[in-house]
């Protein structure tokens, strides 16, 4: 046995717990997680029907927790794991899944199939059997802070060119501040017009806000990998920083995993809950407009249409605030067919679109939202994670789709009224 | 061994031996499942109506959104074949004797007429799930002996009870006793098969249902 299966094989033992156990013990291979997969609906390939996926995890547990395997094993019944089982089910677990939580949604039994994605995860990356693109950008997270490399003299470049162009101020490290935001770096590179909208919102509403020098990127790359320390260690950086500023509340940004791995994973990463509140910006820009801080222009006439990002919603549990703020500025909003908690996801979540390998497929996953959006007859299109943007971005080109992409937040920002 | 005689084994001492492989192995399972490990959570919960391990236990008896059209068969032929088999073993007046013979409660059965039309349409539902598995490719891809071996106890004490009911095929007490016996093989088997689900899909519901509705999300 290899010391990367040996440490996969000890790692996996570790996250398997009760709940996994129960799920494990309740598949009948009905087939329906297969159904509610988009990499399976999309490519039929019944090698990605989700529970398939998490055979490696299954085979670990059957063997290291119930007496009918160990005996098996004894006996020579049951094969063990092997590296070359783990390097061919990488695709499975990071190229063919996004960690978007449908198949948790539907499946009969009640599996929580991507509680079980994410610990096997941990196992894989241990052994080393991880998507290169995926590790890339964790290296870079860990030597600077950012996935995409993004350091602070960058940031600072850009909050310079902000000020300068638009007169705003953007608070950098300012102790006793209500708000602290959080950026991916996606958006400090490619959608800088983020921070702009948010600069405009808060002076808007009042409100006193900041980032912090020593964590201002929100994404967390451990988390999609599937490494507790590293994840953890993402997390605490925002966590010392949001402390060392005294804010009451750290805003995750457009950005569907930063959200999820602070709001729901950090504080069991940390082992306690924070001194602070965590908030997504559409619960923020939700509660200012329902206290009436923020004033916008009437509705738009224009047909728009929202995608509701799988890690901000049916993970997050934001499930509201964006509809109550698409109500106060689009008077022709038509939902998605499976929107809310039931949408599909844009295809690239979960570390997938950080992995080059999975090109192709994600442009075949993304025929079932060029399908969902087709079905709405709308040519505009909302989102709320930079990432889902990218990838949305993306599909959109591929198939020459005649679809612009709206961020919710800069739109708040652009119908506010003078 | 005459017909007489395999009766009375497996009406005497065959039930007592599954009935307590049954009873031990189902324990030993539940307790290797259930006292495994619990990691907590630290995350400030998020209280939304409908979301809890109580709401997602009764939800997901129903098809979630846009998943009843994906795979019609499986739902329709799941309520029939679940429902059907939950009738014929708790509402069939011979099985009322043996509850109360083992429990010391009974309750109204049946006539048996309806019983009949019950188990055809139970037998029909089972092969039709059958058949779906073996054509639907995914469904087939992820069936092993398990699957299989599951479904043919399961079908087993179905059809000769069915046989013995109506004196079919063999003489009535070579049915009822092959009938008694393969009920025997099914208790036997739901602790150390996937019909252990019998038992774990509850507390599987309550756990996706607890820590989404943690989150505020009704799933």
């Amino acid at each position: 046995m290899s010391a990367g299966l040996e440490r996969a094989i000890h790692v996996l033992k570790e996250v398997i717990d009760t709940p996994i156990a129960s799920y494990l013990n309740s598949c009948v291979h009905c087939g329906l997680c297969a159904e509610a997969c988009l990499f399976h609906t999309e490519t039929g390939n019944p090698r990605y029907a989700p529970i398939y996926k998490l055979e490696p995890l299954r085979r670990v547990y059957r063997q290291e927790y119930t007496l009918v395997g160990r005996i098996s094993r004894a006996l020579g019944l049951s094969k063990p794991i092997t590296d070359d089982d783990l390097a061919q089910w990488q695709e499975l677990v990071y190229d063919t899944c996004t960690m978007c939580g449908r198949c948790s949604l539907v499946c009969p039994m009640g599996i929580d199939l991507v509680y079980m994605i994410r610990r096997l995860r941990e196992g894989m990356a241990i052994a080393g059997h991880a998507p290169q693109g995926v590790i890339e950008a964790t290296k870079r997270t860990i030597a600077t802070g950012s996935p995409m490399g993004v350091r602070l003299p960058a940031l600072k470049v850009q909050i310079a060119h902000i000020q300068l162009e638009t007169g705003l101020d953007v608070p950098l490290d300012k102790v006793g501040a209500e708000y602290m935001l959080v950026l991916s770096s996606m958006e400090i590179i490619n959608f800088p017009e983020f921070m702009v909208s948010i600069a405009k919102i808060m002076l808007r509403a009042g409100k006193t806000w900041t980032l912090c020098s020593e964590a201002f990127e929100a994404t967390n790359s451990g988390v999609q990998i599937g490494v507790s320390d590293i994840a953890r260690l993402i997390v605490s950086r925002i966590v010392q920083g949001a402390e060392k500023l005294k804010v009451k509340t750290v805003i995750s940004p457009e950005c569907g995993h930063a959200f999820t791995a602070l709001r729901w994973e950090g504080p069991n990463l940390i082992g306690r809950p924070y001194t602070f509140k965590v908030q997504h910006i559409l619960e923020v820009l939700d509660e200012f407009c329902s206290q009436g801080l923020l004033k916008l222009k009437p509705p738009e006439k224009d047909r728009y249409t929202f995608h509701d990002p799988c890690q901000i919603v049916r993970m997050g549990g934001v499930l509201e605030p964006q509809r109550n703020l698409i109500k106060l500025l689009v008077a022709d909003y038509v939902p998605m067919p499976n929107t809310g908690k039931y949408n599909w996801c844009c295809g690239g979540g979960g570390g997938v679109s950080a992995n080059e390998d999975t090109k192709e497929l994600r442009l075949i996953a993304f025929k079932r939202k060029k399908t969902q959006l087709e079905a709405t007859k709308s040519k505009r299109l909302i989102t709320a994670c930079a990432n889902c943007r990218v990838n949305l971005e993306e599909g959109i080109e591929y198939y020459r789709m005649d679809t612009t992409l709206f961020s919710l937040t800069e739109l708040v920002a652009d119908n506010l009224l003078n | 061994m005459n017909e007489l005689q395999f009766l009375s084994w497996v009406r005497g001492p065959a039930l007592q031996i599954s009935a307590t492989l049954f009873l031990i192995g189902i324990m030993w399972r539940l307790i290797e499942i259930y006292s495994l490990r619990y990691h907590p959570n630290f995350a400030e919960p998020r209280r939304v109506p409908g979301a809890s391990g109580w709401h997602t236990l009764y939800r997901r008896f129903f098809p979630p959104e846009g998943m009843f059209e994906a795979s019609p068969i499986t739902y329709i032929g799941g309520y029939i074949f679940h429902i059907g088999l939950a009738i014929i073993i708790f509402l069939f007046d011979p099985h009322l004797g043996l509850i109360k013979e083992f429990i010391g409660i009974s309750w109204n059965a049946l006539p048996s007429p309806i019983i009949d039309f019950v188990t055809v349409v139970t037998l029909v539902a089972m092969v039709t799930v059958l058949a779906n598995r073996l054509k639907c490719p995914v469904k087939r891809f992820l069936s092993g002996g398990q699957e299989y071996f599951s479904w043919v106890v399961t079908f087993l004490p179905v059809l000769t009870g069915y046989l013995a009911a109506n004196h079919l095929l063999f003489s009535y007490t070579t049915t009822l006793a092959l009938h008694i016996l393969s009920a025997e093989l099914l208790l036997i088997s739901i602790p150390f098969s996937n019909l252990l689900h019998i038992f774990t899909v509850w507390p599987s519901r309550w756990f996706n249902g607890a820590v989404n509705g943690q989150r505020g999300v009704p799933v």
